[in-house]
């Protein structure tokens, strides 16, 4: 079936690129991987359209039996459902652009690259496994192995030290959540008796009383699982707390920024909240923590986002913050607006990070905005296309921004409850800041006078039409995605697009209500966006010594927000020199001196003792005959005493 | 005789030693027999992992009980004979032992330099007592199988290892032997009560339960040191460092099942109310185990120590499955053993594979091996991955289902073992990075080779068990099934009776 050959194609090319690699040269390892996923995306357009435009019921496709112990099954099965399907649309896309484009910014590198080429592959494979899961242990398959394939490509220059300490920050940070999100997966089997989606949701309603113990109480059982399972979504979508890996996970080269850390892994958390929206909906109060956790991160990473001055850091922080909207709509209940967004997104956000790369790929690898500056006559293409994707980012109209980025606005305010209004007035001032990063980032870098390197200016130049076409395709998305699906994933046709793959309880309608929010209230972040604009445009173009001025006198904040709310520093203090300290202590201590002191210390004292034993046989037949006489007298002494 | 009309499990315990009486007889100068020794090892054991496939293929999953079953007469009056067998329980550890034991041979070749057939002698002996330890269905055959394996272990540590080789080889003996000295007495207990030692004949046996909590002490004296439990780990690493590379696969893939396998053939199904009893004790030595020996683990700048630390943590992950008392539970512990066997053994192998070129375990010794040899990286990757529990690899099916299992007795218990989900990742990715990872700075390691054909040859077998068990693990599942369902109905329904006797008031 031609939905299969989109998601196991990857594979294939993972395959043979990755072990024939060295075989068959890099040209033919590059065309291998490009020519499985042009296929992959020709099918899951295909699957997806042919989806939408007809009226038929989820179907799977079942590739074999996985896990089957007990009560315990786990099929290798991929299921065909609108939400599977326009996430393996989405992704094979964006990827085969990604794909085409790495063959531009990896043209010059050092390393083999059919490497490279075998990485992006597996990670697509692991990510469309992920997005078709039939249940929660082979979604958990996908989830880890993009997490592999995360891990593989941040560390792709291994002999970068901060490479390597990204990639081990990035699975390790993630693993933690894992912890959460398996324990979920193992409660969600003991209290439904299964892990495969249909079941669960089928057997949800009469679980609702069940109750399940812990911290010395009683808790409805299905608030636990949505808690773990939305703790192992917060690491995967770098959600506040569990954010730190993805700024650092910025060392890997720019086309795995785009593919993996803004359009598709990240969002597999949002996925994933989507996907369990039937078990979700029954847990009212992890779904108000969802919303919190979700508009806290919008907020914050968007602060942060405002004085970085890495390129590439800014567009991390800046999808950390969207993530966080996107979290902040699922949990009001709105899994198709934050659907939307996650789709419109990938567009735009790819779009940046590719525009990035071509940034840095015109500088010789420079990031620092602060070393860029007049760009815009040097690279004019990778310019226009960079506002087209801010433009979308800051959601100005007609954009694909707008769209999605208002309804999500649109329907915390609609929610109408206190998480959501608290929601409400952290989405809109992060919108106020989405703009001004955005701007300071399209100011910094090709407008206003140059601060560059005259040697890296020398060598600036457009890039290759093999990365500017893949750049051309992702804007007409940015511009155009939002219009087009609005009537599928949030308007009148949403109920017979999404077909039930999306659950909300019967009363909650908040699609909708969407429309009858209050003008202003719709209006209000095209404001603010504007708003952005101009201050940006004050301090980086009209008078540039304004944000230094600022940043002087108010030094604390400054720095607070520059070493991100000093996050890293946090838990080095407290979790990783500890347990490093710890780990050395366990060993030294209680190892080798506690554990081992025992027994060694037994045969230390075995030896010691006979050692002494030894002296007294000294051979003198004097000393000999004084001791018995001297146990003569003591025995005698004792039998008349106690005679 | 069995079903097949041979003695099977007889023949794959003893056929080695067959090889062994043929390594005897060879002459010839130093290198002539050293040659001749290794290609009779290794055909031999060979010889033997093929005739041990028929359990493979003629094995009856469905059936619960004891197939392949010999009994010949030997001390009746004792009431001890001569009795093997085999169940879903222990049938693919006998296959595991036969597979790793050519692997081992084979990675050998050109490492072991001296005494090479006296080496390759005690590997035939170990096989041996390996595959009878296993198989083994009347205690005392047990136990003396089960002592055996020391000697031959005991002699590749101590002559063939590395500097401190005999303070390991000592230190090994002794822990092992102090705890097996205990199991004798229960034995002899059981016997007494009993009237026999058949192995069938004891678990339908119930013992009385202040009875039951001696015999379950003296079983976890001798098992836990074998397993290791924490804190009577320390063995192990000390053994692994001074051990040479096929005594760490066969220590570390083998020879760590002993205890667990103990644990489930003795413990749980004799003695139920004991073992009901003292779960949660086990339970906080794993968990103990798993945290502290990860942390430890993290700490250590010897590769194979480190290898060795990581593998107590994950038999903590199999103690805590095996007393969980359920299906998934029990499967999980199983399938853990049999993977850390084949990922831990691999591990070990790939330590080996620079060891030979290097001859340094030190981990700062090494950096940047990605660049000289890639074949290399990538299968330390896989096992990495696989030690680390990726799903895809066998280490994933037995860590997820222990997590499965443990979150039916308690919330924390899941959790905190789940952690080694997270240490085990930090350790044994720091491990790559320092060694794989990096930029190559030595000026010694910039002639390194890559794998060389044998070394595939080594790892290509364990390359697929490992993606075939993870991938499609209910081709093993399967065979522990029905036995497995057996032992959790087993106990409990001994469980039940023990709450109905309880239930009775007392006058």
């Amino acid at each position: 079936m031609i939905y299969a050959v989109a998601i196991l194609a990857p594979l294939a090319g993972a395959l043979v690129s990755g072990l024939s690699g060295r075989v068959i040269g890099d040209r033919a390892a590059q065309a291998v991987s490009i020519f499985v996923m042009v296929l992959a995306a020709v099918c899951g357009s295909i699957a997806f359209f042919s989806l939408a435009n007809s009226d038929m019921e989820p179907a799977f496709v079942s590739l074999g039996s996985w896990v089957d112990v007990g009560t315990f099954h786990a099929d290798w099965d991929l299921r065909y459902d609108t939400l599977s399907a326009a996430m393996v649309a989405m992704v094979t896309f964006v990827s085969t652009l990604i794909h085409i484009y790495s063959v531009g910014y990896m043209g010059h590198d050092k390393y083999p690259k059919y490497r490279f080429f075998a990485y992006l592959n597996l990670f697509t494979f692991a990510m469309l496994m992920l997005v078709t899961a039939d249940n929660l242990l082979q979604l958990f398959f996908g989830w880890e192995g993009v997490g592999l394939a995360s891990y593989l490509l941040i560390g792709y220059w291994y002999d970068r030290p901060a490479a390597c300490a990204a990639a081990i920050k990035a699975f390790l940070v993630n693993r933690i959540a894992d912890v959460f999100f398996a324990v979920g997966i193992a409660l969600t089997f003991v209290k439904f008796g299964t892990i495969e989606f249909n079941s669960i949701f089928a057997a949800v309603p009469q679980h609702v009383a069940d109750t399940y113990a812990i911290f010395g109480g009683s808790y409805p059982a299905l608030e636990v699982i949505a808690f773990l399972l939305f703790i192992g979504a917060m690491g995967k979508s770098a959600q506040i707390g569990l954010h730190v890996w993805l700024p650092d996970a910025m060392e890997g080269p720019t086309p795995v920024s785009a593919l993996i850390h803004a359009a598709t892994m990240v969002t597999a958390g949002v996925f994933l909240m989507a996907r369990m929206s039937p078990v979700m909906e029954f847990a009212p109060t992890a779904l108000a923590f969802v919303t919190f956790i979700g508009a806290t991160t919008a907020l914050f990473a968007a602060t942060v986002g405002c004085v970085q001055n890495d390129i590439k850091r800014v567009i991390a922080y800046s999808t950390c913050s969207q993530l966080g909207y996107m979290f902040a709509a699922a949990g009001v209940g709105a899994y198709q607006v934050s659907m939307y967004h996650l789709i419109t997104h990938a567009f735009f956000k790819a779009l940046l990070f590719l525009g990035a790369g071509s940034v840095i790929h015109a500088m010789s690898d420079e990031q620092d905005m602060r070393r860029m500056g007049g760009l815009a006559k040097y690279a004019p293409w990778t310019c226009a296309l960079m506002w087209i994707g801010n433009l979308a980012l800051a959601g100005i109209p007609p954009l694909a921004g707008s769209w999605s980025k208002d309804a999500i606005i649109s329907a915390t305010y609609a929610a109408g409850s206190g998480v959501g209004t608290y929601a409400f007035f952290c989405t809109v001032a992060a919108a106020f800041l989405t703009a001004f990063y955005s701007w300071r980032l399209l100011f910094m870098t090709f407008h206003g006078r140059s601060n560059a390197d005259p040697h890296a200016l020398e060598h600036a130049h457009e890039s290759p039409f093999v990365m500017v076409g893949p750049l051309l395709v992702l804007a007409v998305g940015a511009i155009f995605a939002g219009w087009l699906l609005n009537n599928w994933f949030i308007g009148e046709g949403s109920a017979e697009f999404w077909r039930g793959s999306i659950y909300n309880l019967p009363g909650k309608d908040i699609l909708a209500r969407l429309e009858q929010v209050p003008t202003l209230v719709e209006y209000l972040p095209l404001g603010m966006a504007i708003a952005g604009i101009a201050l940006a445009y004050l301090f980086y173009i009209a008078n540039p010594r304004l944000p230094v001025r600022l940043a002087d006198s108010y030094a604390g904040i400054y720095r607070f927000l520059l070493n991100k709310w000093y996050f890293d520093e946090l838990y080095n203090a407290i979790l990783v020199r500890p347990a490093m300290r710890l780990a050395a202590f366990l060993w030294h201590t209680g190892d080798a001196r506690l554990i081992d002191g025992m027994p060694n210390g037994l045969a230390a004292l075995a030896a010691g003792s006979s050692r002494e034993t030894v002296k007294l046989q000294t051979g003198s037949i004097a000393v000999y005959a004084f001791t018995m006489l001297i146990g003569v007298v003591a025995l005698v002494s004792v039998f008349l005493v106690f005679r | 005789m069995t079903e097949l009309g041979f003695p099977l499990l007889s023949l794959v315990t003893f056929l080695p030693l067959v090889g062994c009486v043929i390594l005897m007889t060879i002459r010839g100068d130093e290198a002539t027999v050293a040659t001749n020794a290794k290609w009779a090892a290794l055909w031999t054991s060979l010889i033997v992992f093929a005739v041990s496939l028929v359990l493979w293929f003629r094995f009856d999953q469905r059936e619960a009980g004891f197939q392949f079953v010999e009994s010949v007469s030997w001390l009746p009056e004792y009431g001890i004979g001569y009795r093997m067998g085999v169940d879903g329980i222990s049938v693919l550890f006998i296959l595991l032992a036969t597979a790793l034991t050519p692997i081992c041979i084979l990675a050998s070749w050109d490492s072991i330099t001296t005494r090479v057939r006296e080496f390759m002698l005690s590997f035939l002996i170990l096989e041996t007592m390996m595959v009878g330890m296993f198989s083994a269905l009347d205690f005392v055959v047990f136990y003396m199988f089960f002592e055996g394996v020391l000697i031959p272990m005991f002699l590749i540590i101590g002559v063939w290892g590395h500097v401190r080789r005999v303070y390991a080889a000592i230190k090994f003996f002794l822990y092992t032997l102090t705890g097996s000295v205990l199991m004798l007495l229960a034995l002899l207990a059981m016997r007494s009560y009993a009237g026999t030692t058949d192995i069938p004949t004891l678990m339908k046996t119930s013992f009385p339960v202040a009875m039951q909590t001696w015999l379950f002490f003296a079983f976890f004296a001798s098992f836990a040191v074998k397993v290791p439990m924490w804190p009577v780990h320390t063995w192990l690493p000390d053994a692994h460092v001074e051990a040479p590379t096929a005594g760490s696969v066969i220590l570390a893939g083998v020879l760590l099942k002993m205890g667990a396998y103990g644990f489930l053939r003795f413990s749980v199904p004799m003695l139920p109310e004991a073992s009901a009893h003292f779960a949660p004790f086990i339970y906080s030595l794993s968990v103990i185990a798993i945290i502290y020996t990860s942390l430890v683990a993290l700490a250590q700048d010897n590769m194979k120590k480190l290898i060795a630390y990581s593998s107590v943590a994950h038999m903590g992950m199999v103690t805590i499955g095996i007393f969980s008392f359920n299906i998934q539970g029990i499967q999980g512990a199983l399938f853990q053993m049999l993977s850390h066997g084949i990922v831990a053994g691999a591990l070990f192998l790939c330590v080996g594979v620079v060891y030979d070129r290097m001859h340094t375990l030190e981990i700062n010794r090494y950096g940047g091996l990605a660049n000289r040899m890639p074949g290399y990286a990538l299968v330390f990757m896989l096992f990495t991955m696989a030690s680390v529990g990726l799903p895809g690899t066998s280490g994933f099916v037995g860590e997820f289902l222990v997590i499965t299992g443990a979150v039916q007795v308690n919330f924390w218990l899941a959790l905190l073992a789940a952690t080694t989900m997270v240490l085990g990742a930090a350790y044994m990715l720091y491990l790559y990075r320092r060694i794989i990872f990096g930029s190559l700075t030595r000026a010694d390691l910039r002639a390194i080779l890559d794998l060389s054909p044998r070394e595939y040859a080594v790892f290509m077998p364990l390359i697929v068990l490992t993606l075939w068990m993870g991938i499609y693990p209910s081709a093993f599942t399967h065979f522990f099934d029905a036995s497995v369902e057996a032992m959790v109905s087993h106990h409990a329904a001994a469980m039940a009776h023990q709450v109905q006797l309880a239930g009775v008031p007392a006058r």
